[in-house]
C-alpha cells in the first residue's frame, strides 16, 4: 500500500520525502490545481529542486492538474500538462475529460491518475476513464463505505487510491458548488474552496463570528476555537435546532481501519493537505508511515498506537477525527 | 444545428424531491396539457426513494410521449452501490426513451451504442470535453449550473456540429451531493434508518444561518440553493445558442411557472411582469448570480456582470 503525501511547497516536499512518503503530489502556481492558494505551489526552479530531492530518495512525484479549464483558457492546462511531462513527473493527476484527452494524445507514455475531483464513484465510471484515456489509477471520493470500496476494488479495471487522513470533504468532490454559490469561486472554477479573500472574522462583545462573503458560517464564544469558514463545517438552523447540520469541524482518520483497506486491496493511501505547513506534513507522514509499515508487517495483530492517534488528533480540525463515509453509521 | 432553431424550447427537469406516489401521478398527468416541450423523468437524488418503480416511470413516460412531449429518462447523479448500477443498466436498456446521463457511469453504458443527453452534473466545462462526448453519442448537453453566460457564449464559438445546448433556468440549484443524508441527520438518525423522512419535505428542508437568513435547502443527500434561480430574462433577448431552458419542479406553482415562461416566449407577456409573478412563487427570493459570473446566490439586474 503506497503512501502518497501532500507537498504545497519545497519544504513540505522535503518533509514528506524525509519522513517516508512513497510518493508526493504537487501543483503549479496557478488555477490548474485544486489548491490554488496564495504563496502555495511550485514554480519551474522549485520543481527541479523538489524532483531532484525526491529522486535521491526513490520517492515518486505526481503532479495534480485537477481543475476544469473553460472556453478560452484551455492552453493554460495544456501548458501545465506539457511542463509536468517534460519534468518527468511519475504521474499526472487529472480530472477534466478535455485535459485527459489532450494528455493521452500528446504524451501517450505518460502515466495518468484520475483525480478525486473527477468524481468517479463506480467501476463503470472508472472503466470509462481507463478505456478512453488509459488511466492507470483512480483516487475515489470520500463518499464510499469500506464495503463499497471493496466492491469497487473487485470490479475496477485499475487500482484504487483512497484518502487516509486530512480535511474531510463531505460532499462528493468535483461536484460541490457550495463555495461558488457563496463567493463565485469554487474548486472546479478557481481551484479553491472558500477562498481566503472572502473570509471575515468579526468580534462582538463576547462572540467571534466567521463569515464567508457576508454569510454567517459560525459564531463562537471568545474562548472557543473558531474554525475556518468552509460552508459544510458551519453551524446553521434546521427545524429549530442550531447545529452542525452538515458536518462538524473534524478530520478524516483511517488508522483504525488500515488492515481493512489493506485486505480489500487498496493500492494507495493519500494524505490531504497541500495547504498545510511543512511541520504538519512531516508529523502526519511519519505517523502514517509507521502505521502502514506496522499494518503490512502483521495485519492480524495491528493496533493503532495511542501516540499516533493523539498526534493525529492534535493536528485535526476541531481536534477530532472521524472515519467519515467509510463507516456506514456516519452516513 | 442550434443556430437555425427559431423557437426556444422549454423543458421540465426531474423532480428533485421525494413525493408520494399519488402526487407523482397527479403531477405528471397535469404536465400533459402544459406547453412544456421536453420532460425529464426519474430519480436523480436518492436510490432509496421508491414511490415510483421502473414500471411507473416508463408508464408516465409513455403517457407524456402520447401527449406530444419529448421524454427523457434522467439517471442518478451520485452512484455508490452495485445495485444502483443494476438499475442504471435497466434504464439505459429501456429501448425507447433517450437517457440523460448524470454520472459517467451512464455515459460508459451508453457511449457508442445510442445517443444520449449529458446532464448538468457531468462536468462539461470546456468545448474539448463536449466534443469528446459528442463523438461518443452525446446530442444535447446541460451546462453545469455554476457556469456563466460568458462561458456559455464561449462554448458557442467552438460547438461540435449538431449539438443542442440546454441551461437550467428556473428552480432551486442543485449544489452538492453526499454519502450522508442531511434530512436524516436533522432527524438525528443515520441514512440506513432514515424512514424516508424526506417525504415530509416536498420542497426540501430549509437551512438558515444563525441570523435567520434562508441559505440552503437540505434534500436528502443533495444540497440545493434556498433561492430560486431564474433566467426568465433570457427569453427576452436570448444569448445565441440556447436551444432549451429548463424549469425544475417545485411542489407548488410549477404549472404556472411553465405558463409564464411560455407566455414570455410567445411575446404575450413582458419579462418584467412575468418576473414579478415568478417572485411571488419564489420564497425566499430569486437569484441569478452564476449567469452573470458572480456568486451564485447574488441577484443581478440584467445589465450587471459580463
Amino acid at each position: 500500500m503506497e503512501l502518497v503525501c501532500p507537498a504545497g511547497n519545497l519544504p513540505s516536499l522535503k518533509a514528506a520525502v524525509d519522513n517516508g512518503a512513497d510518493a508526493v503530489y504537487i501543483g503549479f502556481k496557478n488555477e490548474t490545481n485544486a489548491r490554488h492558494f496564495a504563496g502555495l505551489n511550485f514554480d519551474h526552479k522549485q520543481i527541479e529542486q523538489g524532483l531532484s530531492h525526491a529522486r535521491k530518495h526513490g520517492t515518486k512525484v505526481y503532479v495534480a492538474i485537477n481543475t476544469y479549464p473553460q472556453p478560452g483558457n484551455f492552453t493554460k492546462w495544456e501548458k501545465a500538462v506539457d511542463q509536468a511531462a517534460e519534468f518527468g513527473a511519475d504521474a499526472l493527476i487529472l480530472a477534466d475529460i478535455g485535459v485527459m484527452d489532450y494528455a493521452a494524445a500528446k504524451w501517450p507514455e505518460l502515466r495518468l491518475h484520475f483525480s478525486v475531483q473527477g468524481s468517479a464513484t463506480s467501476h463503470e465510471a472508472i472503466r470509462f476513464y481507463a478505456e478512453q484515456f488509459g488511466v492507470k489509477r483512480v483516487v475515489v471520493p470520500r463518499v464510499l463505505s469500506v464495503r463499497q470500496v471493496a466492491a469497487l476494488v473487485d470490479n475496477s479495471p485499475i487500482p484504487i487510491e483512497v484518502f487516509g487522513f486530512g480535511s474531510l470533504c463531505v460532499m462528493v468532490e468535483g461536484r460541490c458548488y457550495l463555495s461558488s454559490y457563496v463567493t463565485g469561486q469554487g474548486p472546479n472554477t478557481f481551484g479553491a474552496c472558500s477562498p481566503a479573500s472572502f473570509v471575515r472574522w468579526t468580534e462582538t462583545d463576547s462572540k467571534l463570528e466567521t463569515r464567508l462573503n457576508g454569510v454567517l458560517i459560525d459564531r463562537v464564544n471568545k474562548d472557543e476555537n473558531a474554525g475556518y469558514p468552509t460552508i459544510c463545517k458551519g453551524r446553521f438552523k434546521v427545524n429549530g435546532d442550531t447545529t452542525y447540520a452538515i458536518e462538524e469541524p473534524t478530520s478524516l482518520n483511517t488508522l483504525p481501519i488500515l488492515p481493512d483497506l489493506l485486505r480489500i486491496g487498496v493500492a494507495a493511501i493519500k494524505i490531504e493537505g497541500r495547504q498545510r505547513s511543512p511541520t504538519y506534513v512531516a508529523k502526519v507522514t511519519k505517523v502514517l508511515r509507521a502505521a502502514i509499515d506496522s499494518c503490512m508487517r502483521d495485519p492480524e495483530n495491528y493496533q493503532p498506537d495511542q501516540a499516533w492517534l493523539s498526534e493525529l488528533t492534535s493536528l485535526s480540525e476541531g481536534a477530532q477525527t472521524t472515519l467519515g463515509a467509510y463507516q456506514r453509521e456516519w452516513q | 444545428m442550434s443556430a437555425v432553431s427559431t423557437r426556444m424550447r422549454l423543458s421540465l427537469g426531474p423532480i428533485q424531491y421525494y413525493w408520494p406516489r399519488e402526487k407523482l401521478l397527479d403531477f405528471y398527468r397535469s404536465i400533459e396539457s402544459t406547453p412544456v416541450d421536453i420532460v425529464y423523468l426519474g430519480e436523480t437524488v436518492c436510490s432509496k426513494r421508491r414511490s415510483f418503480h421502473y414500471k411507473d416511470w416508463i408508464e408516465a413516460a409513455e403517457r407524456l410521449q402520447i401527449a406530444g412531449k419529448e421524454v427523457v429518462l434522467s439517471t442518478l447523479a451520485l452512484i455508490e452501490a452495485n445495485s444502483e448500477l443494476g438499475y442504471l443498466r435497466k434504464l439505459c436498456d429501456n429501448g425507447n426513451f433517450t437517457i440523460e446521463a448524470n454520472d459517467m457511469s451512464a455515459v460508459q453504458m451508453l457511449a457508442g451504442k445510442t445517443h444520449f443527453i449529458g446532464g448538468a452534473s457531468l462536468n462539461i466545462y470546456n468545448p474539448r470535453t463536449l466534443r469528446k462526448l459528442a463523438g461518443m453519442g452525446l446530442t444535447r448537453w446541460v451546462m453545469p449550473v455554476e457556469l456563466s453566460k460568458s462561458v456559455f457564449a464561449g462554448f458557442q464559438e467552438d460547438m461540435p456540429a449538431g449539438i443542442e445546448s440546454e441551461v437550467f433556468a428556473w428552480g432551486r440549484l442543485p449544489l452538492a451531493y453526499s454519502a450522508r443524508c442531511y434530512t436524516a441527520r436533522a432527524h438525528k438518525v443515520p441514512k440506513d434508518a432514515c424512514q424516508f423522512c424526506c417525504i415530509d419535505y416536498p420542497d426540501g428542508l430549509m437551512l438558515s444561518t444563525r441570523e435567520d437568513e434562508s441559505f440552503l435547502i437540505i434534500n436528502g443527500v443533495q444540497t440545493q440553493s434556498a433561492k430560486l434561480y431564474s433566467l426568465v430574462h433570457e427569453l427576452n433577448d436570448p444569448v445565441t445558442g440556447i436551444d432549451v431552458l429548463r424549469i425544475s419542479p417545485q411542489s407548488k406553482h410549477t404549472g404556472q411557472v411553465i405558463s409564464l415562461f411560455d407566455q414570455v416566449r410567445s411575446k404575450k407577456l413582458g419579462v418584467s411582469e412575468a418576473s414579478n409573478k415568478l417572485e411571488s412563487f419564489a420564497s425566499p427570493g430569486m437569484c441569478n448570480g452564476y449567469w452573470h459570473n458572480e456568486a451564485g446566490m447574488a441577484s443581478c439586474s440584467t445589465d450587471c456582470g459580463p
